[in-house]
């Protein structure tokens, strides 16, 4: 969960031989292969498999029909509106999480980390509470005299916005925290010294450095919140349909798998873009310097 | 200029970090409440909802069988992963980028998608078993953890020192186990956490997993605030924080925090 979060890890350069060691690898790829690949694989093939033979009908139902555009769309903007709200807060929280010093750091760290190993179930129960009509949020604004009677809060597309950038944050400041960590605070000083401004600063020489990282987030933010199904649906419930909850009412309740089907390919398809589109800027962000 | 940027940055690490701890806060004191319903602030002091564990259905059992589940899926991973990334890092197999990339890739898929590609297959198979399903779906969940940090401690660990011990008299097992184990050990040990922690909280493969009688936590929780929620959840989520609480602090102390942000 790191800048390299979605990237394989380097590996040294292969010899030219093959080693009896390099067969130590067989039952990991035969477990994956089998347990893996095979049942994606089958998934997409039922996704354009009729009652005779090839057929497009699952991907038509999905988009061409209005309702299903429109699941697309929403999915599309949660996973906008948190990744920029994440970004908004995030950016600038890692850079003071990377300059804290020596026991602070750890400190700070821990408490960043703590809510992604808590279950996402007990986070999601914990913002209900907070949301709630007689909850903490309506009790503080109440007595700060902030409102006159409690808000309804909870399943507004606020609270899901909220709630939903609360699960994912730790993503988006975790890897660009890590990117900061590394940039050699001397940097913007010698430019400093060169004569820029602080803001020219920033703009050109922080800012660049750490991109690295915020690719890294958004992509790990965008991908995880478009295909967010437990925080929707415990905070909106069927009044905001994702495309993961269309996936899971396809295949429990209606048995319509040939639906369900094509629209996990399509969703599929959204974090295969990203996943692909953030390496290919990464690789230009490290080759261009 | 400068220090207008510091505060800023400073300011959104608190609210930050306020915001996160929020939620996860919150059910502490409301699982202390006398009052039967979650309503702020908690009204007296009382253990009664966490008397009141024991009695919920199947809640026990849940947490058995996640605890299983994990500790055995991630054990699998382990070994699977280990030998793999051996072979990955030693062995000079043809393609080896690909292969990592493949041995990673369940991560970034998205879960749902996952958990139906196996409950398709499943079927197709006429596998009916849902512990089975379970483990052997939670192993391709936890595989890509293993994976990332072994092969991160590997290919940073010079193979040269085994060869060093050796000539010092070492036999090749003890040469591995007396310097290769030691050194690979803070990935084994992040790479562990994280995937018991995925596994333990996973919710989009299991649901479409799970039968009637065979119910992860995290699923047995969600059933529960859906049917009849009452502070018991709160004390149960307590009790779960509690519980992380302690793993990542004897984490700290074995490996050390920072180095898991890289995982």
């Amino acid at each position: 969960m790191s800048a390299t979060a979605i990237e394989a890890p380097a590996l040294p350069a292969p010899r030219r031989r093959m080693d009896p060691l390099g067969l130590l690898a067989l039952p990991g790829i035969a477990f994956l292969f089998v347990v893996f690949l095979l049942p994606l694989a089958l998934l997409l093939w039922s996704s354009i498999r009729g009652g005779e033979g090839f057929t497009l009908a699952g991907y038509w139902r999905v988009l061409g029909d209005e309702y299903y555009r429109g699941v697309i769309l929403a999915s599309l903007q949660l996973g906008l509106v948190t990744t920029s709200g994440a970004l908004l807060l995030g950016y600038p929280a890692a850079f003071a999480l990377a300059r804290a010093r020596g026991g602070w750091q750890v400190l700070l760290f821990a408490l960043v980390f703590l809510p992604l190993t808590v279950s996402i179930i007990v986070k999601s129960f914990g913002w209900g509470i907070v949301l709630r009509r007689d909850g903490i949020l309506n009790w503080l604004m109440l007595n700060l005299g902030l409102i006159e009677r409690p808000v309804r809060m909870i399943f507004t597309e606020g609270a899901l916005y909220a709630g939903m950038i609360n699960v994912f944050l730790p993503f988006m400041v975790l890897p660009i925290y890590s990117v900061v960590r590394m940039m050699d605070p001397r940097l913007p000083d010698a430019a400093a010294t060169l004569g820029a401004s602080p803001w020219f600063r920033f703009t050109r020489v922080t800012l660049p450095l750490s991109l690295p990282g915020v690719v890294a987030g958004v992509s790990l933010v965008f991908s995880l919140a478009v295909a967010a199904y437990v925080t929707p649906s415990l905070l909106m419930g069927d009044r905001y349909m994702t495309m993961s909850m269309v996936m899971a009412k396809a295949f429990l309740n209606l048995r319509d798998w040939q639906l369900g089907a094509a629209m996990a390919a399509v969703l599929l398809a959204v974090a295969a873009f990203v996943v692909v589109g953030a390496s290919l800027l990464q690789r230009r962000l490290g080759g261009g310097r | 200029m400068e220090r207008l940027g510091l505060g800023i940055a400073w300011t959104a690490l608190i609210i930050v970090i306020l915001f996160l701890l929020l939620p996860i806060l919150v059910v502490i004191p409301v699982s202390f409440t006398e009052a039967t319903v979650f309503r702020f602030p908690p009204e007296g002091f009382s253990l009664q909802w966490y008397q009141k564990i024991r009695n919920v259905d199947g809640l026990l059992g849940a947490l058995w069988l996640s605890a299983q589940i994990a500790a055995l899926a991630t054990g699998l991973s382990l070994l699977l992963g280990t030998l793999c990334a051996i072979a990955l890092v030693r062995g000079a197999v043809p393609g080896a980028a690909a292969i990592t990339t493949f041995m990673v890739s369940p991560l970034m898929l998205p879960g749902l998608v996952l958990g139906i590609a196996f409950l398709q297959a499943m079927r197709e198979v006429g596998l009916r078993d849902a512990w089975w399903s379970l483990l052997l779906a939670h192993v391709v969940i936890t595989m890509p953890f293993v994976m990332r940090t072994v092969l991160g401690s590997l290919a940073m660990f010079d193979f040269a020192m085994v060869d060093a011990a050796r000539t010092l008299g070492c036999s090749y097992p003890v040469a591995l186990w007396r310097v290769l184990v030691p050194n690979i050990l803070p990935g084994f040990v992040s790479g562990a956490l994280f995937a018991f922690i995925a596994s333990f909280d996973n919710y989009p493969v299991s649901m479409f997993l799970v039968d009637v009688r065979t119910k992860t936590l995290p699923i047995q929780l969600l059933n529960y605030l859906e049917i009849s929620p009452d502070p018991t959840l709160a004390a149960v989520s307590t009790g779960l924080i509690g519980l992380t609480v302690l793993v990542l602090i004897l984490c700290d102390r074995l490996v050390g925090l920072r180095r898991m942000a890289s995982i």
